[in-house]
């Protein structure tokens, strides 16, 4: 799309450093999409971008500091070296100073291949097979509404200390929404992909078919705490909030649900009755992400200093206990504990689980069964607790079947509480958060029981 | 408002009009029944302080052009970065293929309504200092010595600062011959101060009540806020809050102040009248709308004190604009009028299909990256001629809570069901402020909340509140809205006790 390939780019980004350091990263990205509602197309797109962000690191004397300078497209690459290492020898000292890497992680991909690029012909058997879904629910007066989205995000790392570090980043999901024709019924499915090869819409269009006959019965039930089958998508949303809390600093200066009373943080404690593992793997199948960092600006979660870091697999929680946090390298050497970062997927698990979602559905004497969760937002950081919505499909479940509809309910729960409340777990399997999936598409999770589910209000939304 | 500006030489300078021609032609050759080309560079700058040091500047800049055609009544769309006429070409090309591989989906006929040609427009918002003219230094010096002051303060252990500055530029041309340059600046800054009580492993904070505005870095220096001041105020409003008691919970009447008042319009107000949620466009995903298009003229949304407009043409409004993103001039009109709905927001395709003249100008994208959708304009709560000041209407109320500042807010999917907490409650009691109260969130279904509206405060209580990330669309969009509101009081409106929620 230009002269310059992105290895060209950051290759002569640190060629033309004057600094102490510099960590150069061009992410080339593409993405198609196709968007519908009541049974017809809304919008579309095929996007390219390139991102080529420089971070130059100056030893102003007290200590070394670091300036970001990020530009899409193709920019003059001496002119945003220059504007990044003025940056940074206007800022202070950094507090999360380290020295750079210079060891390869395991797992970084060949450096001299082109990008991944994908384009709209991802969508040309999946389009005229949810134009024939749409047919279909026309038939039986219903309405389908949803959104594809296929992206892929190749990122070139450079280093002065010589780290060459690529990238490739598959991202896709689906997510089919169904209602009656008055709207008063309203159900979901989702998925995410790698690369659209195993989405069946027509699975997806049979599993909207059925909730939407679940709904043909209505139940009016009030507001309460409720016994709960809380399914893999809600689980996730749920755990995307426990784990982007997870943050060691805060926890260690008090300021967190992790923080401990009486000083320090709350690994080793017990959060969870079952024993549960909240892991994340960058080898995880099917949801494969970065085995390295890749941080534009720091924050109490990552540093710049940190770029090129690898990210092994991590436990979390291990058998219900919390074993670790959030914690860029140079915050770790203010403690005792190791430099742990973020990974861009997570997994909940109960290794002693044998039972299938649909088996604790059966299980079950009375009992709310959800489908996604919604418009989730903190109440209280002490607790963690936060509020949202259920969202298309609660369903009573009595004598281990499905009976009905129930209206919609705002929820007040912690997920951290949660943890430590749930009774059961389902075996895991991959799903797509619905809250977040904006941000985070890679999950797997269980179906968990919770006894007292607190549905705080009855929502009239369906 | 002066035109004491026009748009920088530096983003004139790029090939604007060769694009749109060479994009434009491509289009119509291919034949489309419209086609536009935006062209935009959004220029942004976070500063993040972590307790008076600087944690992180970034500094980005989003330069990219995209192509929107209307073929054989479908949509397609294609964006890129490259900025030469050959890309321009290729664009078009591929909106085009996109269109093609959509139709088989498609069944309602694309067709915009009818709006007046502007040969060449230009537009600047209003500010006074660009931020991006200001050296970095200058503006971490600033920041780093205010934040030093909160965190000296008795009680303050830790302190965030956060400020965003974002300049755009855009320009647009459309086959019908508009041709616009556009160009705004807007700020956001925020400081944060925290306490921490480690032998109970307890924690609270207090935010800034400062708005985000259409302004320039003239905000954090003495014009539209008065900064040291409330920085000043804010450890003692913070020890209060640590020492407050618990609420009981129940119902109150609550008087909200335009601090926190303007979320909640925004969300029950401001999307409830966006007209492609109501018609189900966003049903899959920001969801949709109790405000039906069948309850147009006749649905009693709130008291017969409420009345909403929607504008971009608000000073210093964040979703203000000359021309929206399919060249349409900035309006103003009701949505809201006596208590009863009477407006949507729309886009030029909404605007033909529920036959009105003409658009009011709400289509937008963040980015050249993204396609248009209809967005907010600037919804504002109009305040009483004549009414009453807050202290007026405090004293009005016998047993009640004052709800200042706006913190966690969610809303349902057809924007009934709302809960929303605050930086600060107070205790009303026989017409006096009583001190503050911990843990308390406010709970209500919308056309109850605004049915319960009995007193709305005069222009001396009206503020232009808003905020910098409104998401809507897939992909993903965010837009910045403002929102004015005078002070309001609502009754018998539902209190929670957020701990107990908890089951604690």
């Amino acid at each position: 799309m230009s002269q310059s390939t992105p290895q060209q780019l950051v290759e002569s980004a640190l060629a033309a450093s004057t600094a102490d350091g510099q960590i150069t990263y061009v992410t080339e990205s593409s993405e198609a999409n196709l968007r519908w509602a009541s049974n017809s197309l809304t919008t579309n797109g095929a996007m390219r971008s390139r991102q080529v962000v420089v971070i130059s690191f100056v030893d102003g004397g007290a200590g070394m500091a670091t300036g970001t300078v990020a530009r899409t497209g193709t920019p003059d690459i001496a002119a945003l070296v220059a504007m990044s290492e003025q940056a940074a020898r206007d800022a202070g000292p950094a507090e999360d100073a380290m020295p750079l890497l210079s060891d390869a992680p395991a797992g970084s991909g060949d450096w001299d291949a082109e990008a991944a690029e994908t384009s709209i012909n991802v969508f040309a058997d999946f389009a005229p097979a949810l134009g024939e879904a749409f047919g279909a629910a026309r038939s039986r007066d219903e309405l389908l509404f949803g959104f594809a989205e296929h992206q892929l995000a190749t990122t070139y790392l450079g280093t002065s200390t010589g780290l060459r570090l690529r990238h490739d980043q598959p991202t896709g999901k689906v997510e089919l929404n169904g209602k009656s024709a008055d709207f008063s019924r309203s159900v979901w499915a989702g998925v995410g992909t790698r690369d659209f090869t195993d989405v069946s819409i027509t699975d997806l269009a049979a599993e909207v078919q059925q909730k939407l006959a679940w709904s043909q019965r209505r139940i009016e039930l009030p507001a309460g705490r409720y016994e709960t089958l809380l399914p893999p998508s809600t689980v996730s949303d749920l755990m995307i909030v426990a784990y982007w809390a997870m943050e060691a600093r805060d926890a260690d200066e008090g300021r967190s649900v992790y923080a401990k009373p009486g000083g320090g943080n709350r690994i080793g404690d017990r959060l969870a009755q079952l024993p549960l593992t909240l892991r994340s793997d960058p080898d995880a199948p099917g949801l494969e992400t970065a085995p390295f960092q890749v941080v534009g600006g720091s924050s109490g979660s990552a540093s710049v200093f940190d770029n090129g870091m690898p990210t092994p697999a991590v436990d979390w929680i291990s058998g219900g206990v919390l074993t670790n946090l959030v914690r860029p390298r140079a915050w770790a050497l203010t403690t005792t504990a190791p430099a742990t970062a973020g990974v861009d997927n997570l997994i909940l698990e109960d290794p002693t689980a044998t039972a299938s979602p649909a088996e604790m559905i059966a299980r079950t004497e009375r009992g709310l069964l959800l489908t996604t969760l919604w418009y989730i937002r903190e109440v209280d950081p002490q607790t963690l607790l936060v509020t949202g919505l259920t969202r298309d499909g609660v369903f009573l479940v009595e004598n281990g079947e499905v009976t009905g509809a129930v209206n919609n309910f705002r929820f007040n729960e912690s997920p951290v509480d949660l943890l430590g409340r749930t009774t059961e777990a389902s075996r895991t399997e991959r799903t797509l958060p619905r809250e977040w999936n904006d941000w985070f598409t890679r999950a797997a999770m269980p179906m968990l029981r919770v006894p007292d589910f607190n549905m705080s209000s009855v929502s009239p939304a369906s | 408002m002066a035109q004491s500006r026009s748009v920088d030489e530096s983003f004139l300078a790029l090939p604007l009009s060769a694009l749109a021609d060479a994009a434009l032609t491509r289009a119509v050759d291919l034949g489309c029944e419209h086609a536009d080309l935006r062209v935009e560079r959004i220029r942004t700058q976070t500063v993040r302080l972590r307790d008076a040091r600087l944690e992180a500047l970034s500094d980005g800049e989003d330069l990219g052009l995209a192509v929107r055609v209307v073929h054989e009544g479908t949509w397609g769309f294609a964006a890129g970065v490259v900025l030469t006429a050959a890309e321009a070409v290729r664009l078009a090309e591929e909106a085009v293929a996109v269109a093609q591989v959509s139709a088989a989906m498609n069944t309602d006929r694309v067709e915009l309504a009818p709006e007046p040609v502007y040969a060449d427009g230009e537009w600047v918002s209003a500010y006074e200092v660009d931020p991006f003219a200001v050296p970095d230094a200058e503006k971490t010096g600033l920041l780093i010595e205010l934040s030093e002051q909160l965190l000296a303060a008795d009680g303050v252990e830790h302190v965030t600062t956060n400020v965003m500055q974002v300049k755009e530029h855009k320009f647009y041309a459309d086959t019908a011959g508009t041709r616009t340059r556009q160009q705004r600046v807007r700020l956001h800054p925020e400081f944060t101060a925290m306490t921490v009580d480690r032998a109970t492993g307890t924690f609270e904070s207090m935010r800034t009540l400062a708005p985000p505005v259409g302004r320039g870095w003239e905000y954090l220096t003495g014009t539209g806020w008065d900064w040291r001041g409330e920085l000043a105020e804010l450890p003692e409003l913070l020890r209060e809050k640590t020492k407050a008691p618990s609420v009981e919970p129940g119902r109150y009447d609550v008087v909200v102040d335009p601090s926190n008042l303007w979320l909640t319009i925004h969300e029950s107000i401001g999307h409830a009248t966006e007209l492609d949620r109501a018609l189900g466009y966003e049903a899959a995903y920001a969801g949709t709308s109790f405000a039906t298009v069948d309850k147009l003229g006749t649905l009693q949304y709130g008291s017969g004190l409420m009345n909403v407009t929607g504008d971009r043409t608000a000073e210093h409004g964040l979703s203000t604009v000359g021309w929206d993103d399919e060249g349409v001039a900035g309006q103003q009109w009701d949505l809201i009028r006596d208590g009863v709905l009477v407006g949507y927001q729309v886009d030029r395709n909404m605007a033909r299909l529920r036959g009105l003249e003409r658009s009011n100008g709400c289509a937008f994208a963040d980015s050249a990256g993204h396609v248009p959708v209809q967005r907010m304009a600037n919804v504002s709560l109009q305040p009483a001629p004549g009414g009453p000041s807050t202290e007026e209407i405090i004293a009005g109320v016998d047993r009640g809570i004052y709800v200042v500042g706006d913190n966690s807010w969610s809303i349902d999917m057809q924007r009934y069901n709302f809960q929303f907490t605050a930086q600060r409650f107070y205790r009303i009691e026989g017409g006096q402020l009583a001190g503050q109260l911990r843990d308390v969130a406010y709970q209500a279904t919308t056309t109850d909340f605004w049915g319960s509206m009995a007193a709305v405060g005069g222009p001396q209580t009206y503020v232009l509140g808003g905020a910098f990330n409104c998401g809507k669309a897939q992909p993903g969009q965010v837009a910045p809205v403002s929102h004015g509101c005078p002070s309001a009081l609502f009754e018998n409106t539902t209190i929670l006790n957020t701990k107990q929620e908890g089951g604690r």
